[in-house]
């Protein structure tokens, strides 16, 4: 029986985070919980902060499950993932500028030539192309797992544009609009700035030729995306245009935007669309969503795209095992946050201790995202092994695996009572001129007893995260 | 050699189009191998975009046009002096590594036609198997312009034994990264005599990476390697990548496309 | 504002308009449902206002009979007729969502809250639906949608794009109306007096909702020189077309002024009112009153591809 970390509880005693919660908790009878938790989902019903799985079908207007009970960090435990997040995502953008330079990291023989350039999210159109101030990926999530007081594993870098800041954002209102005495009790620090630093940061990185107020817009695939909600609850939070690639087009040097009074031009995009869709003239000659001409536009140093094309070679899960020689390499530093350890099935004795112990391993699509195509060993079935086994044994190279590692867990509400499930935490680091991080990130809690996995598609709910002052 | 350059694209438009942009790879590979004395492009109303020189070296020019418009001239006039380098690309600044030209596209996609060829090819080193490769795919593909459109992969072109430049380059390309030679797709124009020798002024063939040499152009098509008689624009991982323009038109209705192309000798 | 976003508000407003014009024949559709069938008229009666709704073809030829069954079916509940109070309340809260930014808490909460209703609505069994919930249903949410916007939205140009697209709709659905009663039931002006007729004027009237308003404004006998007065020419008739080109002029002014660029769409509209201020009923009966309503339908298409030039389609210089 595996021990898990519990976030609250540490030998019988309750843990000093989380102090005042015990109270919290033991005040509020089942009835009072019940009605709190009605009140949360029609506030997020009302505000319209719903989301679609892909190809799931169902209802569109879904909700995440919000469970009310917080995650919590002391100051301290803050301070050090704070360095920890800045550090990775310094040498991720280090990384970023490097390959689509000379390229020295692979020159020094420290991550294999073919890893980067032959990888599918590597750009040869953005090679030699420098962004302003040289940051490629502008908002870097981090996705983090605890396995004990003081360890914490890094399971994935999201360096193209990770979703889920609004749950972060909304949360934290509904949690304070509910129980405002929390916040009176607790002295948590606010993330309501988040968007604001968001807007500065975009406006850090305007193009040199920008030489005004920057125009900063968001570009969304169009309302039946997904996440549709969190690009236009963004938007206004920022004071921003939410775009589709039909209202921008591209004259001249620039791009503009189609507005009631004429073009006006657009100097920073904030795009939440794939490489592969933003300009049909240099991609997907097929992509309706994108902006024909934009990729020239940018090349030419006349917008800014954020995150710049071609970031998602520092988050492929092959390149992710090579952050901690990065960290080294480019900042002469020693990682603070350690990588989850990582078998390339791509290498022939990694492959072969793989699929001897399949049955203790996560195994995951080089590729995947949301949870989709992985197999969870300890928590699988004998023909699900064997299946899983033909697929790694058909495509080696497009698998990785992982151990199953200990998630820690925190107190939260279910049917029963309060009983504790397994979370993970993304924090969302924001890249410009400076480097900012706003204390708290989205909790993602594995709703179902026992289970591991947190994402939204597979049961998965969300909680508010705060950071204490210290 | 001397040669002057005439190349004119026209697009015909059936109905007014809002709006076009355009992407061109219209200026000679500033490099060893040919110096540019005279070049201009022009774009029937048309508006300077951005330009840059990307990671292959290209000098890409952005341009738009204002609709509504019907029909698009664009025209490219130019005196380059080259000089032979024995089919060596000398003296290009690029940044992306060879490496990175190893992956395959849809057009040089390898089928089992394309594997047999590659795998009977032969050389002891780098050098003779890319000569050999070019040979085979020259032999295997019989130079037959109409028999393949712009959409025709290089398995499809090897199946029916036919076609033109783009599909020996496509070939060639496909077969070099099946035998592990960084292989790419490059555009230019070539100078054909007067007797005939010589196909396609509006050209194309392929580089391999010669380790030790660097990019050595190769053409199947005519069976040779690039000589003073071709002018090198830009290079890409296959055609549609490698497109001297790429253009998109805004509105509803149909485009038609006349090229010509002059290249003349210009000594006496 | 991004032409597109612009471009939403007006539909928006369009289609909650159209739901309401949708409830309105759904209840005249009763209405006659509910005289004795012996009479001949009736039928057509309820055949025009199809023809006026611009579905009379469609309905035909998926349902056939008038019965209120097929009537509700069509008028209210089919996602296939796209001037349904359901397709239009569903077209008017998904543009609604494409710009939530644009709208007021409270417009959204209202549009919303419609759209949730009608969703619940959906899945009742249809023997649990009254004809008349169903459209009191539909004229309280478009009344709570128009009264948000009215009490919450900013006076900027996103108000003058929504209420561009109210009084387009509006003056076009009047317009259509009134032209329909005239053309397939009075071919002939001698015919204005007899018993039927007033049958029908009154059920045209009823079909706006103004039926008690006109007797209040008028009284005594109906003709058809004071039915074309009210809905035409009356600057007080709430449906009628000069308050609607009044409209379009007040807020196409307000844009040319905020915009600081007069339009050729203002310049059309005010062209439109001028000519309706030196209109009388006399000239109207002159020209032919369906002379005179193609005439003028043909105008409000006309500002409205203006309108759609001039600020929605992007292409603005």
């Amino acid at each position: 029986m595996t021990n898990y970390f519990n976030e609250m509880m540490e030998n019988g005693a309750v843990r000093a985070p989380y102090a005042h919660l015990q109270g919290w908790v033991d005040q509020m009878p089942a009835e009072l919980r019940n009605l709190k938790q009605a009140e949360a989902e029609a506030l997020f019903r009302r505000i319209g902060i719903t989301f679609a799985v892909y190809g799931e079908g169902g209802d569109p207007d879904r909700l995440i499950p919000f469970d009310m009970f917080p995650r919590v960090f002391s100051g301290q435990e803050w301070s050090r993932l704070e360095r920890g997040i800045k550090q990775r995502a310094r040498a991720l953008n280090a990384f970023l500028a490097d390959v689509y330079d000379r390229g020295e990291i692979v020159r020094a023989g420290r991550l294999p030539a073919k890893l980067v350039y032959l990888n599918e999210a590597y750009e040869k159109a953005v090679a030699g192309i420098r962004p302003p101030k040289g940051v490629y990926s502008h908002i870097v999530g981090i996705d983090l797992v605890r396995t004990g007081p003081d360890d914490f594993f890094v399971l994935e870098d999201n360096c193209r544009t990770p979703s889920g800041v609004s749950y972060m954002l909304e949360n934290r209102e509904i949690m304070m609009r509910m129980f405002p005495e929390l916040f009176a009790q607790n002295s948590i620090q606010p993330v309501e700035a988040y968007p604001e630093i968001l807007r500065r940061t975009l406006a850090s990185v305007a193009p040199e030729k920008c030489d005004s107020e920057p125009n900063v817009v968001i570009l969304t695939p169009g309302h039946f995306n997904s996440a549709y909600y969190e690009h236009s609850f963004l938007a206004d939070m920022m004071g921003v245009e939410l775009v589709e690639g039909q209202d921008l087009f591209v004259e001249g040097e620039f791009v503009w935007m189609r507005t009631t009074e004429g073009p006006r031009k657009v100097d920073v995009i904030y795009r939440r669309i794939d490489d592969a869709f933003l300009d049909p003239l240099c991609f997907r000659p097929d992509s309706m969503l994108g902006v024909p001409g934009l990729m020239d536009v940018y090349r030419s140093g006349g917008v800014s795209i954020c995150s710049a094309p071609g970031a998602g070679v520092a988050d492929d899960k092959a390149v992710y095992t090579f952050v901690p020689e990065m960290v080294r390499f480019y900042l002469g530093e020693e990682p603070i946050l350690q990588n989850v350890p990582t078998w390339q099935c791509a290498r022939g004795d990694e492959c072969k201790y793989v699929l001897e112990n399949l049955g203790e391993l996560v195994v995951k699509e080089v590729h995947g995202s949301g949870g989709y195509g992985m197999l969870v060993g300890p928590k699988s079935t004998k023909e699900q092994i064997e299946a899983f086994r033909a697929k790694i044994e058909a495509d080696p190279d497009n698998y990785i695996a992982q151990p199953t590692l200990a998630l820690s867990t925190v107190p939260s509400f279910v049917e029963e009572g309060v009983a504790p499930r397994h979370v993970d935490l993304r924090p969302y680091c924001l890249v410009g001129e400076r480097i900012e991080l706003v204390p708290g990130g989205l909790t993602r809690v594995a709703l179902r007893e026992g289970s591991l996995v947190v994402n939204s598609s597979q049961g998965g709910g969300v909680k508010d995260t705060w950071v204490l002052a210290e | 050699m001397k040669l002057t350059v005439e190349h004119v694209t026209t697009y015909v438009y059936d109905q007014p189009v809002r709006g076009v942009v355009q992407s061109h790879r219209l200026l000679p590979t500033q490099c060893q191998n040919q110096s540019v004395e005279r070049w201009n492009v022009t774009v029937s109303d048309g508006m300077m975009g951005g330009s840059f020189r990307d990671g292959a070296g290209d000098q890409v020019q952005a341009w738009t046009v204002t609709g509504p418009v019907e029909r698009i001239e664009v025209r490219v006039t130019g005196v380059v002096t080259t000089t032979d380098c024995a089919g060596v690309l000398r003296g290009n600044r690029e940044l992306i590594p060879p490496v990175a030209w190893l992956g395959e596209t849809g057009p040089t996609m390898p089928d089992s036609g394309l594997k047999a060829l590659a795998a009977g090819a032969s050389g002891e080193t780098a050098l003779p198997l890319a000569h050999d490769l070019s040979a085979r795919v020259s032999e295997a593909i019989a130079y037959t312009p109409g028999a393949t459109d712009a959409h025709t992969t290089a398995a499809e072109a090897l199946e029916q034994g036919q076609g033109v430049c783009q599909d020996h380059a496509h070939a060639l390309i496909a077969c070099a990264r099946l035998r592990a030679l960084p292989a790419r797709y490059v555009s230019g124009y070539l100078f054909t005599d007067s007797d005939g020798t010589g196909h396609e002024a509006a050209h194309a063939w392929a580089e391999i990476w010669i380790e030790g040499l660097g990019w050595v152009g190769f053409d199947p098509a005519n069976a040779c390697c690039p000589d003073e008689r071709y002018i090198r624009l830009g290079c890409g991982a296959d055609a549609a990548a490698a497109a001297p323009i790429r253009g998109i038109a805004r509105g509803p209705g149909s485009e038609r496309m006349e090229i010509a192309v002059a290249i003349a000798s210009a000594q006496q | 504002m991004l032409s597109r976003t612009a471009d939403n508000l007006f539909w928006l407003a369009r289609y909650m308009e159209r739901a309401e014009t949708a409830a309105r024949l759904l209840e005249v559709g009763a209405r006659i449902a509910m005289l004795p069938n012996s009479e001949q008229g009736y039928r057509n009666e309820w055949e025009a206002l199809l023809h006026a709704n611009g579905t009379h073809d469609a309905f035909m030829k998926k349902y056939g009979d008038p019965v209120q069954r097929n009537i509700e079916s069509h008028l209210f509940f089919d996602r296939e007729n796209p001037s349904s109070v359901i397709s239009c309340i569903t077209a008017a809260r998904e543009n609604g969502r494409i710009v939530r930014t644009a709208l007021t808490t409270q417009m959204w909460d209202a549009l919303n809250t419609a759209f949730q209703e009608m969703r619940q609505i959906e899945r009742e069994p249809r023997s649990d639906q009254s004809l008349n919930r169903l459209t009191d249903w539909t004229r309280r949410h478009c009344a709570m949608v128009r009264g948000a916007m009215d009490t919450t939205h900013l006076r900027n140009d996103g108000w003058d794009f929504l209420n561009i697209g109210y009084y387009l709709e509006r003056a076009d659905s009047t317009a259509r109306l009134l032209d329909v009663k005239y053309w397939v039931l009075l071919p002939h002006a001698d015919f204005v007096g007899s018993g039927l007729d007033n049958y029908q004027w009154r059920t045209l009237l009823r079909a706006m909702s103004l039926h008690r308003a006109f007797h209040w404004a008028y009284g005594g006998e109906i003709t058809a020189r004071k039915i074309a007065h009210f809905l035409i020419l009356n600057p007080q008739t709430p449906r009628g077309l000069v308050p609607c080109v009044e409209a379009l002029n007040l807020h196409l002014d307000r844009l040319a002024r905020y915009y600081r660029r007069p339009t050729e769409a203002q310049a059309a509209a005010r062209n439109m009112m001028a000519r309706m201020f030196e209109t009388s009923t006399e000239t109207i009966f002159d020209e032919g009153l369906h002379e005179f309503l193609m005439r003028f339908i043909s105008e409000i298409g006309d500002l409205g591809s203006r309108v759609h030039a001039a600020y929605l389609n992007g292409d603005v210089r």
